[in-house]
């Protein structure tokens, strides 16, 4: 079988996986941002006690794996997904999925993935790939968010498949079934799905740490960092903070400029023009995000460090959770075309 | 973010590739376009690994004064933590912890002390030495 796979470059690796591959088999209107909003990607959660790289554990998007398993569910797409317990049988499955023209998702950790920059190499489980061809020891690569596609030995890629600790891959794969072409009304249906269930987690998820409530509950805890951890640690959180909502992957703003592009795109699909107005406040909150990142890097970088610096930076959250709530608030009340 | 407001800073991503970023353009229509970087965030990275050179640096210290194993110093200096190296090793955290101790790492066999090298890309002589080496 001839290999026809396109890279197509994203700003984040799991919407790029998981649009490269729909598109692989024939659902020709599906873009990154319909991938995240169908996949219901936005998020927010803070989870205290738990600790990555000695920071705070923050996200600014949902649970790995869930954007490709939502969106190629709600299009009526059936899925494969496998893991393994040995890395040869791994590999098997890999090559016969190649040989047979079949581009497979791979979940990987980068510390290992040899073609990224060494600063952004930490042991972070829950990356996403394509694999789409072998030549020799080399498999070829298209990992979303290069510009281009890359190339790893048989061995290098191996080790990201069988990356260890938290979240490890185990080599899992993940592919659509069958080709399948999806209707402009399936899509549309799949919107909605996807709306209702974003407004879900961010407005009525219980507790109070995740979801619009959680924005608020982070932006609380941080005007106590100060007192509570020192000037110092306290700066590192911040910067774990901005790391999480900018890095690459994000599109910028935590995601909610990728969200604001969704909106739009839906938009193409249901001519209700209030979608173009909430699109406008998601575009305020991932600059609102923006703007607090400035306030945190005044932190980190010493230059501003009052207590009223952090009670700033503590009520661009505040700021922002009720700005994000408003907006969810009213797409919970959008007509959607039938 | 307008599209003209994407910032276009040097990066640790220099030379590997530029990453998308979504922003509105005049007509305030979604459009994506290549940055280089943001000085925010690179600061933000900048300042996590001052940190971790900070710890690679304590560690090693503790290490040439004889309070702690070379392993101590590896695992900082690979960015893990107990959870991760006894993932990889399959010790227990406990054991390591021990392995942590000068006087048990050097009664460690050839094949434990292999384990940890293989994991932390260093030939066991290395392991060893990480004082000299380091």
């Amino acid at each position: 079988m001839p290999n026809t796979f396109q890279h197509l470059q994203a700003a984040h690796c799991e919407n790029g996986v998981t649009t490269n591959l729909l598109r692989s088999v024939g659902v020709t209107q599906i873009t990154e941002p319909l991938a995240f909003g169908i996949g219901s990607g936005l998020f927010f959660i803070y989870i205290p006690l738990m600790k990555i790289n000695g920071g705070p554990a923050i996200a600014f998007r949902t649970m790995p794996g869930l954007i490709f398993k939502r969106t190629a569910q709600s299009l009526g797409i059936e899925v494969v997904r496998k893991t393994f317990s040995s890395p040869a049988k791994a590999q098997q499955f890999l090559d016969d999925c190649i040989k047979s023209g079949q581009p497979v998702g791979c979940q990987v950790g980068v510390y290992f993935l040899s073609y990224f920059p060494k600063e952004y190499r930490f042991h972070f489980n829950a990356h996403n790939l394509i694999v789409y061809g072998k030549e020799g020891d080399n498999y070829l690569v298209s990992d979303p968010v290069m510009e281009t596609t890359n190339v790893l030995s048989t061995y290098e890629l191996e080790r990201v498949r069988f990356a260890k600790g938290a979240l490890a891959p185990k080599g899992q794969v993940y592919f659509p079934k069958a080709a399948k072409p999806v209707s402009d009304d399936q899509i549309r249906r799949a919107i909605v799905t996807g709306v209702k269930r974003n407004v879900r987690d961010m407005l009525h998820i219980p507790g109070p740490i995740a979801g619009v409530s959680g924005i608020k509950y982070t932006g609380n805890k941080i005007k106590n960092w100060r007192d509570k951890l020192g000037v110092e640690k306290a700066g590192l959180y911040l910067a774990q903070l901005v790391r999480m909502q900018e890095e690459i992957g994000t599109g910028g703003g935590g995601f909610r400029f990728i969200y604001g592009a969704f909106l739009q795109q839906a938009h193409a699909y249901h001519k209700n023009d209030s979608l173009l107005e909430i699109s406008k406040s998601f575009t305020q909150s991932g600059d609102l995000w923006r703007n607090a990142a400035v306030q945190a890097a005044g932190i980190y970088k010493g230059r501003i460090t009052s207590q009223a610096d952090f009670n700033i930076m503590g009520d661009y959250l505040l700021e922002i959770s009720e700005l994000e709530k408003k907006a969810f608030k009213e797409l919970s009340k959008v007509q959607w075309q039938k | 973010m307008k599209k003209d407001e994407i910032p276009q800073d040097p990066s640790p991503l220099d030379k590997f590739t530029k990453e998308v970023c979504y922003a509105v353009d005049e007509s305030g229509n979604y459009v994506t376009q290549l940055s280089r970087g943001w000085e925010v965030k690179a600061s933000a990275l900048g300042i996590t690994w001052e940190d971790i050179d900070k710890k690679v640096a304590e560690a090693k210290q503790k290490v040439d004064k004889g309070e702690l194993s070379p392993i101590a110093y590896y695992i900082e200096l690979r960015v893990m933590d107990l959870s991760i190296v006894s993932a990889y090793t399959g010790f227990w955290k406990w054991t390591i912890k021990r392995h942590l101790k000068p006087s048990v790492f050097k009664k460690l066999s050839t094949a434990a002390l292999q384990k940890y090298a293989n994991l932390f890309e260093v030939t066991i002589d290395q392991l060893k030495n990480s004082s000299v080496n380091a």
